[in-house]
C-alpha cells in the first residue's frame, strides 16, 4: 500500500499476506475437519430447536411433563435434518430413479460456481494472496458470457464455447485490475478486491437497465435468456445439472496439475511460502502476483459462465448472491487444495441444495446453511479450539508463528 | 502519525490532483450549457430567519471551483518539489471543491434544498462513521477488522429485538454495542489468542453474522412482527440555541440521540488516541508490538480490548440503521456499508477526524445520487454508487496521497 520503489518488489519485508497460512490449513488432520463438521451441525441442531415454537412451548412447562421438551426437540431437529438430507442426497419418496436423485443433482448444480469460485480462492491462498473477490468476478463472467449468449447469433458448438470463454476473459480482467495494481503500486489486494465486488454489483445493476440488456417488454432489472446455442447442456434429465459442473472438476484437475507438476505451479508456491527467497532466486514476484490474479479471475469467470448458460440461463442482479463469499469458505473447507476444494465444494452445495427443501417443507430458514457453514470454517481455522473442546491430543507442533500478517505484505 | 519524510518524491498525487482539476475545469465549468441557474434552497420551514434561496451562474461557478481545484494541484507540485508531503487538509479542500463543482453542475436549471441535502448525507454517513471509527480503534492496535459489517448487522439485529420485547428505544440502544461486543469478542479470540488470520475471521464472521440475523428474522421477527420486530424509533431532539443556526443547525443540531453520541465517540477517540497516555500505547502496540512490550505494555492484552472496544462502537452505529432510521429490522440490512465503512477508514487515514470526513463524503454521494434520482441527473444513479469504492481504490494504489496503516497491522504478536 506504500510507495514502492522501481527496482524493487513491492514485498521486501517477511513472509508474504496468505503466507504459511495455507501450510497451517494443508497440515491440519482430518480429525479436525470431521468434528467440525460435527460440531458445526450441532450448534445448527441447537439454533433450530431453540427457535422453534413448539419447542418453546414444551420448555414452558418443562417441570410438569419434561418428555414433551425432548420429544419436541427431537421432531424439530429431526424434521429439519431429514429434509436438509433428503433435498441434499436422495428422495426415497419418490418413486422413479430419475426422480429420486434430483436432489443430488440439485447439489451437483449448486456446486458448481461454488467449486469454480472456490479454486478461485485457493490458488490465491497458494501465492499468499487473499482473493475476497470472486464476487465480483463471478459478476463479471457472467456479465461477459450472458452478452455473448443472448446478443450473438452463433452456430451450436461455437457459440456455447465462445460464451464460456468470453465469461473466462470477464473474469480475469476483473481480477487482472487488482494483480496489476498489487504488482505496480502495492495497493493490498484485499482492500482492492472488496472495492471491486460492489463495483461489480452496480455495474450489473446499471447495464440489466440499459437497452442492451434488458429483456424487451420487463421493466425489472433482468435479461433476455440466452440462445439455445449457447446453454451448457443439462446431463441427466429432470435435474438441473449441467456441463459446467464437468468443466468446474476439468479446471480442478487443470489446476492440480498446474501446481504440483509445472514450473508456473512451483513459482506459484514459491511466492506463497516466501516472497523474499522466490525473488532472490530470480522470480518475479510482481509477476507472480498478476498470473496468480488473472488465472483466479479465470477460474471465478467460469464460476459465473456456469451461473449465466447453465443454472440460471439469463441475467438478474442477484446472479451470485452471494457466491463468493461461499467460495472463501470452500476454499479454506477444501484446505487450498484443488480436490479438497472440490469436496468442500460439493459438502457446501448439498447444504445449499437441501437448504431450500428444508425451508420449503419445515419452514426452518436456509439461512441456517449460512451458519453452519460460517462455523465450520471458523472451526478448521483454529485446530486448538477444536481440540480443546474434543480433548484431542496431537503430536507437539510449533506455535503458529505464521498465522497470519496484515496489509503490508 | 508518521511524520517522516518521504524519502522518494511521488508525483502521483499532483499529477491525479492536476487530472482531476483539469476535469471540474472542463466538463463542469466550460462545457457546461451557458444561462443556467443552480438554485440552492438555504432555509427549512421552521427557521426563525428565512432566507431567500441562492441562484447561481452554473457555468460561472463551475469555471471558478475548476481554477481552484487546479490552482490546488499546482500548490501540490511545489509542495512536492520541495521534498514536502500533500497535507491531507489540501486533499479535503480539494475533494470539497471537486464535490461542489460537481454539484452545481448537476443541479444546473434545478433545485434543491441545501440543508435536506445535508441531512440526508449526515442521516447516511452515521453508520459508516460508527464503522470506520471500530475499524480504526482495532487497527491502530494492529488488528485488522473485516468483520466490521458484520458488528453493525449484530447492533442493528439486537437493538431492534430488544426494543421490541422490552418496548423500550433506550434498552435498544444499550443493546446495541453488547451485540457488537460479542461479534468482536468471538474476533478477538480468534486472532489475538489463537493467532488465526485475521482477514479470514473477519469474513467468516460477516457470514456467521448474517447467517444467524437472516436465521433469526425468518424464524422469529417475520411470522411475530408484534412481538419481535416493532422496535420504534427515536425522535429528533433539537439542541436549543445551536438548532437554529441557518443551514448547519437543523442538520447538525436537529437529530437524534444516536447522532450527539456519535460526536462525543468521534472527539473522545480523537483525543484519547492522540493525546492519551492509553492512545499512545495503543499506538506503540500497532506500529511495533516488539518495542511496546520491551516497554512493559502488554501487548495482547491491549489488542483484545481495543477489538472489543471498537466492536462496541460499530455495534452503537448499527442501532442507528433499525432505531435512527428505519423502525424495523430487515434482513441483511446493512447491505454492504460495513465495507464502506472500512474504505472511509482507509481513505481518512487511519484518523477519527479524517475518517469523519470520509464517511460524511460517501454519505453525501450516496445522497446526491437519490436527490439527482428526483430532479433527473446527467450521470447514471449507479454510477454515483460506485464512486465511493472507485476513490477507495484509487486511495490505495497511492494515487492521492499516501495511505499507510499502523505497520503491525494484521500481524499477530507472538511473545518468544
Amino acid at each position: 500500500m506504500t510507495e514502492t520503489r522501481e527496482d524493487t518488489p513491492p514485498e521486501e519485508k517477511g513472509p508474504s499476506a496468505g503466507q504459511r497460512f495455507w501450510q497451517e490449513l494443508t497440515t491440519g488432520n482430518i480429525m479436525v475437519t470431521l468434528l467440525s463438521v460435527v460440531l458445526a451441525l450441532v450448534i445448527g441442531a441447537v439454533l433450530v430447536a431453540i427457535s422453534d415454537p413448539r419447542v418453546q412451548d414444551a420448555a414452558g412447562y418443562f417441570f410438569a411433563r419434561p418428555g414433551d421438551l425432548f420429544s419436541a426437540t427431537w421432531s424439530s431437529v429431526g424434521d429439519a435434518y431429514a429434509a436438509l438430507f433428503t433435498g441434499s442426497l436422495i428422495d426415497v419418496s419418490e418413486y422413479t430413479v430419475g426422480r429420486a436423485l434430483r436432489p443430488f443433482g440439485e447439489t451437483l448444480t449448486n456446486a458448481t460456481p461454488l467449486i469454480a469460485a472456490g479454486l478461485a480462492v485457493a490458488i490465491a491462498f497458494r501465492a499468499g494472496l487473499f482473493n475476497i473477490g470472486a464476487e465480483g468476478q463471478i459478476i463479471l463472467g457472467a456479465i461477459f458470457a450472458g452478452y455473448a449468449g443472448f446478443a450473438f447469433d452463433l452456430p451450436i458448438i461455437v457459440h456455447v464455447t465462445a460464451a464460456v470463454v468470453a465469461g473466462i476473459v470477464g473474469g480475469a480482467i476483473w481480477a487482472g485490475i487488482v494483480g496489476v495494481l498489487k504488482a505496480k503500486t502495492g495497493a493490498h489486494e484485499v482492500i482492492v478486491t472488496i472495492m471491486l465486488n460492489n463495483i461489480a454489483a452496480f455495474l450489473l445493476a446499471y447495464l440489466l437497465g440499459t437497452v442492451a440488456f434488458q429483456r424487451p417488454g420487463r421493466q425489472d432489472p433482468i435479461s433476455p435468456f440466452v440462445d439455445e446455442s449457447a446453454q451448457l447442456p443439462r446431463l441427466v434429465e429432470s435435474t438441473r445439472v449441467h456441463a459446467g459442473f464437468l468443466l468446474a472438476i476439468l479446471a480442478a484437475a487443470i489446476i492440480w496439475w498446474l501446481l504440483s507438476r509445472s514450473t508456473l505451479g512451483f513459482r506459484l508456491r514459491a511466492v506463497g511460502n516466501n516472497p523474499n527467497a522466490a525473488h532472490t532466486a530470480g522470480m518475479s514476484v510482481a509477476g507472480t502476483y498478476v498470473v496468480v490474479f488473472v488465472l483466479a479471475g479465470m477460474l471465478a469467470g467460469l464460476a459465473g459462465a456456469s451461473l449465466a448458460l447453465g443454472t440460471e440461463r439469463h441475467l438478474n442482479t442477484g446472479i451470485s448472491g452471494g457466491l463468493g463469499f461461499d467460495a472463501i469458505t470452500v476454499a479454506l473447507l477444501g484446505r487450498a487444495n484443488p480436490w479438497g476444494t472440490v469436496a468442500a465444494g460439493i459438502l457446501f452445495g448439498a447444504l445449499r441444495a437441501g437448504g431450500v427443501t428444508m425451508q420449503a417443507r419445515t419452514g426452518t430458514p436456509i439461512d441456517l446453511v449460512l451458519v453452519v457453514q460460517a462455523l465450520i470454517v471458523l472451526f478448521i481455522a483454529a485446530p486448538p479450539l477444536i481440540r480443546a473442546i474434543f480433548r484431542i491430543r496431537v503430536r507437539a507442533k510449533e506455535p503458529v508463528a505464521t498465522a497470519s500478517k496484515g496489509w503490508e505484505s | 502519525m508518521s511524520t517522516a519524510r518521504v524519502l522518494t518524491r511521488s508525483w502521483r498525487t499532483p499529477i491525479t490532483l492536476t487530472v482531476l482539476g483539469a476535469v471540474a475545469l472542463v466538463v463542469f465549468g466550460l462545457l457546461a450549457p451557458p444561462g443556467e441557474h443552480s438554485t440552492f434552497g438555504v432555509s427549512t420551514g421552521g427557521d426563525l430567519v428565512q432566507f431567500e434561496p441562492l441562484a447561481l451562474p452554473s457555468r460561472l461557478v463551475g469555471i471558478l471551483l475548476g481554477i481552484a481545484c487546479l490552482a490546488l494541484a499546482g500548490w501540490s507540485f511545489t509542495l512536492v518539489a520541495r521534498g514536502r508531503r500533500v497535507p491531507i487538509w489540501l486533499s479535503i479542500t480539494f475533494g470539497v471543491a471537486f464535490v461542489l463543482a460537481f454539484l452545481t453542475w448537476s443541479v444546473a436549471g434545478a433545485q434543491i434544498s441545501l440543508p435536506a441535502l445535508l441531512q440526508g448525507a449526515l442521516a447516511l454517513s452515521v453508520p459508516l462513521i460508527f464503522g470506520a471509527l471500530c475499524g480504526l480503534v482495532c487497527e491502530r492496535s494492529g488488528v485488522i477488522n473485516i468483520a466490521i459489517e458484520g458488528q453493525l448487522l449484530g447492533g442493528a439485529f439486537l437493538s431492534g429485538v430488544v426494543a421490541s420485547l422490552t418496548t423500550s428505544v433506550w434498552a435498544g440502544l444499550v443493546a446495541a454495542p453488547l451485540a457488537g461486543l460479542l461479534v468482536a469478542y468471538l474476533l478477538a479470540v480468534f486472532t489475538v489468542r489463537y493467532y488465526v488470520n485475521q482477514i479470514i475471521v473477519g469474513v467468516v464472521l460477516n457470514v456467521l453474522v448474517i447467517g444467524l440475523t437472516s436465521f433469526m428474522f425468518g424464524r422469529l421477527l417475520s411470522p411475530n412482527p408484534e412481538t419481535w420486530n416493532s422496535p420504534g424509533r427515536f425522535l429528533s431532539m433539537k439542541i436549543p440555541i445551536l438548532g437554529d443556526i441557518p443551514v448547519i443547525g437543523p442538520v447538525l443540531f436537529d437529530q437524534t440521540v444516536i447522532v450527539y453520541i456519535m460526536y462525543v465517540t468521534v472527539a473522545v477517540l480523537y483525543v484519547a488516541l492522540f493525546r492519551s497516555r492509553w492512545g499512545l500505547r495503543v499506538r506503540a502496540v500497532g506500529e511495533h508490538p516488539e518495542a511496546a512490550d520491551t516497554a512493559g505494555i502488554q501487548v495482547n492484552a491491549v489488542r483484545f480490548r481495543n477489538v472489543l472496544i471498537g466492536g462496541a462502537v460499530a455495534g452503537l452505529g448499527g442501532a442507528y440503521f433499525t432505531l435512527g432510521l428505519s423502525g424495523l429490522f430487515s434482513r441483511e440490512m446493512t447491505a454492504g456499508q460495513g465495507f464502506i465503512a472500512l474504505a472511509a477508514m482507509i481513505l481518512g487515514r487511519w484518523n477519527p477526524i479524517g475518517a469523519v470526513f470520509a464517511a460524511l463524503l460517501f454519505g453525501f454521494v450516496n445522497n446526491l445520487q437519490s436527490v439527482l434520482g428526483i430532479i433527473g441527473t446527467p450521470i447514471p444513479s449507479e454510477f454515483m454508487l460506485m464512486a465511493p469504492y472507485v476513490v477507495t481504490i484509487i486511495a490505495v494504489a497511492g494515487l492521492v496521497g499516501r495511505v499507510r496503516p499502523p505497520a503491525a497491522s494484521g500481524q499477530p504478536y507472538i511473545k518468544t
